[in-house]
């Protein structure tokens, strides 16, 4: 029971979602509506999952001292922070614990932390991406065979589409650039796009007639 | 080691250093490119710009502070361009960090607007945008299939109230919307796979004019989009933003960034080519040598 438990859940559901997408009743738009807000009340039990996991495992590392253990002590400190500041805010003339308003999000700091603290830090990690990039391209686009070639000069084409200082090769360049998004690569990412449906509704399938069974934990 | 092994061997710190080198020399000097329009860009320009007053855009703020450099410039270019022509703008922000990029827009784009502001010769007079009546900000919730799945039938279903609680009936630029058929376009900016969702199951089903505003290193991705015609229009990268900001007369962060650009490309260039004359000079040494 177990097993066919989920395998008929799964099943009566999946396949009423395929049918329901072709059928515009109102009724049908009803259920639909409802199975949506079970799938956010389910993500909810995730998120509450997800932050007691986060907690358990930063308070065991900050308990026992591993290497790092500093990292998630700023783990815990800016989850906590920002859900203070998110629940406390200024309302009727004074400052004040609101959990299921919006003056949270008029509180100065919970901004502040977001501008000058995440905004910054992340922008910082994607950067540092030129950096390597630069390092990569120049280790990787070696002209070592036919294919490394193309690869080489494509890359090039399209680096040197928004150069203005090629003077009468600029357009040429752009066209050619152009030319290798709007072809070359639309036929291959096509092929791939197409490849990757079929695959989806192919795994869909067999999840929904419980021939895969992974997500139940045990294949 | 001879001199063209040293040129395929170069310390990456090397590449570093100069590469930081450019960017800060091209930061601090201050000079303009000239920006070539692109005619993906372009058709999103065209049909914004040919919209009517009180028609409303609609724009999916869906990406976080790590594609700032990319794509803010782009939504600034294309919620000022909306709100000088008088439209309404509905804004969304489907990724987690999404709100606060959004938040951050409005509010710089409401001072720009309050100036006098002349584009392609023509006179905008300054403004004051009104939150509800201008532009409604839905906020952020989980989920983002599900949730422009939801908006299709009713923004209501997934935003019952605004990013700031007000119940979505009271706003007033609410009234009477219902659903993407009472919106002019999408444009959806995005770092990530919510793009494909917007193509899939918002554009897919309900059939909206739909542009998309990618990273640089998307842009590949989402041509044969275009190609198919799900998508009116792409801008990718900064120089898809710095097309936006060309078309509307309107230089901002995106032109003002290209001049790094071009410059930290023509360094990557420039240890590609000296990668790969050392590595050919090499061969053929090695094989004069008959090894």
């Amino acid at each position: 029971m177990r097993r066919q438990i989920p395998l008929a859940l799964v099943f009566i559901f999946g396949v009423f979602m395929i049918f329901q997408y072709f059928v515009p009743h109102e009724s049908s738009e009803w259920i639909y509506e409802f199975l949506l807000d079970w799938i956010y009340i389910i993500g909810i039990f995730a998120l509450a999952l997800g932050i007691w996991s986060l907690i358990r495992v930063s308070v065991a590392k900050i308990k026992t001292r591993k290497s790092g253990w500093g990292y998630p002590v700023i783990t815990m400190a800016g989850l906590f922070l920002m859900i203070l500041f998110g629940f406390t805010g200024y309302r009727d003339g004074s400052w004040g614990f609101h959990f299921m308003t919006a003056e949270g999000l008029s509180n100065p700091m919970f901004r502040n932390f977001f501008d000058y603290i995440m905004i910054p830090i992340q922008s910082t990690m994607f950067a540092l991406l030129a950096f390597f990039i630069a390092s990569a391209a120049y280790r990787a686009f070696r002209a070592r065979n036919v294919l490394a070639s193309l690869l080489l000069v494509a890359a090039l084409v399209v680096m040197l589409r928004f150069n203005p200082y090629l003077g009468p090769f600029g357009t040429i360049i752009a066209d050619t650039a152009s030319w290798l998004l709007n072809v070359p690569n639309l036929a291959a990412k096509r092929a791939i796009i197409i490849g990757i449906g079929l695959g989806m509704v192919g795994t869909a399938l067999k999840i929904i007639l419980g021939i895969e069974r992974g997500y139940m934990g045990k294949g | 080691m001879n001199i063209f092994d040293r040129m395929m061997s170069l310390d990456r710190r090397w590449v570093f250093l100069f590469l930081a080198v450019v960017c800060v020399i091209t930061y601090i000097v201050d000079f303009q490119i000239p920006i070539r329009v692109e005619s993906e860009v372009r058709t999103i320009h065209e049909f914004i710009d040919t919209l009517k007053p009180d028609e409303i855009v609609f724009i999916a703020i869906d990406y976080d502070p790590n594609a700032l450099a990319e794509l803010h410039p782009m939504c600034y270019a294309v919620m000022e361009h909306c709100f000088r022509k008088n439209l309404k703008v509905i804004i969304t922000a489907l990724s987690q960090n999404g709100p606060g990029m959004a938040e951050q827009a409005i509010l710089d784009i409401s001072d720009s607007l309050k100036l006098d502001r002349e584009y392609n010769g023509i006179l905008y007079e300054g403004r004051e945008i009104r939150k509800g009546v201008d532009y409604a900000f839905l906020g952020y919730k989980p989920y983002f299939a599900l949730v422009i799945l939801g908006m299709g039938q009713n923004f209501r279903l997934p935003f019952p109230t605004d990013y700031y609680g007000t119940p979505l009936d009271s706003i007033p630029m609410m009234q009477g919307v219902q659903n993407y058929d009472q919106v002019a376009c999408v444009v959806d900016l995005s770092a990530g796979n919510i793009t494909d969702a917007w193509i899939a199951y918002g554009q897919g089903r309900f059939y909206f004019p739909l542009a998309l505003g990618l990273t640089g290193v998307m842009g590949a991705d989402y041509y044969p989009y275009l190609n198919s015609k799900q998508i009116f229009g792409l801008m990718a990268g900064l120089y898809g933003a710095a097309q936006y900001e060309e078309l509307a007369d309107n230089p901002g962060l995106a032109k003002d960034g290209m001049r790094i650009q071009v410059y930290a490309h023509l360094v990557i260039i420039f240890f590609i080519l000296i990668g790969n004359i050392g590595y050919f000079m090499s061969r053929s040494e090695k094989k004069r040598q008959g090894r």
